[in-house]
């Protein structure tokens, strides 16, 4: 969906060839969501379909140009118009090897968590980077302050990402102290693995 | 490369560290054997939850309180080998601080308040004054020289405080929460002078709780119950993004 409106905002500036739209649409995210050329002429081919963009004719090299329509126009403005919907958060990956650590027996989550907190860290060092030098180049034009917010987004969604894994440390380590409480007779040293098993054990009951 | 980034003796060495608090059943370990070089040129920033020994990690750098066990170096100095008043010079000469709340102090100018320390040190006032005044332009804010904290914002007061704790040839900066009261654009402001400092040769140890503020490190390590249980490794600028440009490149040529 992002592509179909991003091209849209793109043919909107003027028509544009296929090649060019991909380095447009790059030059403004950075590469962060790499397009390749295939990607472009299906998106185009499909836009065309549906009387959103149509052929707006050759240059001497053979590029085949397109240009926005009224009707693709008016799709773009309803794009900026309306909020990306919530409602089917994006399927991610983490969220999904955490539930599945805490209740696959043997799964060490706690280094599971580290391993990832440590890696989401040096991702935000890395974008924190990018960030200064996007800073110290900014010549005040659209493009780098396009890619600015871009990098910034990135950063603020690796930040949460942090926040959530420390909040799952201390969430598992309440969790081991809950069971260990639960079970005085048990061992000295529960773990997290421990507590969710007993949580296990819980639930079947 | 990593010659490069790490050349000459840390400026701090915290070897092997512990603190302990009170005795027997009540005894605290606030820090444990906790190994930790900053070199010239490097931003270390230190995160963990509240109780893991991050603020008893910065006392120790600064010599304000000593370590139960191991050693503190700075500048190749063991704190622990001097007496209160070489301990006193090495904590004002090499050493210079940033609080969350600037610390500046309200009946001095920007100027006088980075002049200051230099003044302390025996330099002239005239000199110091001139010192302060080349600090403040070289942070962008030499329009500041005259005013008072108090007319001041709190980015403002915060770079006032990072040219002060950098005046002379103190060359390690400990910051507590520097962006604590700032909003974002002004704490990133606040951070980018700390960094700027680093790239010019200072070595900086942070305290922060905050990841977004810690990424402007060159290193993150994360303490947990006095323990330092992990940090980042040094990295090349960007490798992640550009690694995935040039994986779209190879596979998407027309």
């Amino acid at each position: 969906m992002s592509i179909r409106h991003g091209l849209l905002a793109l043919l909107d500036q003027g028509p544009r060839y296929g090649y060019q739209l991909r380095t447009e649409f790059e030059a403004r995210t950075g590469a962060t969501w790499p397009l390749n050329v295939g990607q472009v002429y299906t998106t185009l081919g499909r836009l065309e379909r549906d009387g959103l963009v149509e052929a707006a004719g050759e240059d001497d090299e053979g590029h085949q140009f397109y240009a926005v329509t009224h009707e693709g126009r008016a799709e773009l403005r309803r794009w900026f118009d309306t909020p990306v919907p919530r409602t089917n958060p994006p399927r991610d990956e983490l969220a999904i090897k955490l539930a599945m650590a805490v209740t696959v027996p043997g799964v060490d989550v706690a280094a599971v968590v580290h391993g990832q907190r440590r890696h989401s860290m040096q991702a935000l060092q890395d974008y924190t980077r990018l960030k200064g030098r996007a800073l110290a180049a900014d010549s005040g034009s659209g493009g780098d302050l396009a890619w600015l917010l871009v990098l910034e987004q990135l950063i603020f969604q690796t930040e949460a990402e942090i926040r959530w894994l420390d909040h799952c440390e201390a969430r598992l380590a309440q969790h081991a102290e809950r069971a260990a409480t639960a079970a005085p007779s048990g061992p000295a040293a529960p773990t997290a693995r421990r507590a969710v098993k007993s949580r296990d054990r819980g639930r079947t009951r | 490369m990593t010659e490069q980034l790490k050349p000459a003796d840390p400026v701090l060495h915290l070897d092997r560290v512990s603190r302990t608090h009170g005795h027997g059943a009540a005894e605290v370990h606030a820090l444990r054997a906790v190994d930790l070089r900053v070199y010239p040129g490097e931003l270390v920033a230190v995160m963990g939850p509240s109780g893991s020994g991050k603020s008893t990690l910065l006392t120790l750098a600064g010599g304000l309180d000593s370590p139960t066990d191991g050693r503190v170096v700075v500048e190749g100095t063991v704190l622990g080998d001097l007496d209160r008043k070489k301990l006193a010079a090495v904590r004002r000469r090499s050493v210079g601080y940033v609080f969350q709340d600037y610390n500046l102090i309200p009946a001095l100018t920007a100027a006088e308040n980075i002049a200051l320390p230099r003044e302390l040190d025996g330099v002239s006032a005239r000199a110091a004054r001139r010192e302060a005044l080349a600090a403040l332009e070289e942070l962008h804010i030499g329009e500041l020289a005259d005013r008072f904290p108090d007319d001041m914002s709190g980015g403002q007061q915060q770079r006032v405080a990072i040219a002060r704790a950098l005046i002379g040839d103190r060359r390690l900066v400990l910051a507590d929460e520097p962006t604590g009261a700032l909003d974002s654009t002004t704490g990133e402001s606040v951070l980018a002078v700390l960094r700027a400092r680093c790239d010019a040769g200072a070595a900086a140890m942070m305290v922060t709780h905050e990841a977004r503020h810690a990424a402007w490190a060159d290193r993150v390590v994360f303490l947990r119950d006095g323990l330092l249980v992990d940090e980042t490794a040094r990295q090349d600028a960007g490798s992640l993004l550009l690694t995935a440009a040039t994986n779209a490149r190879k596979d998407g040529q027309p």
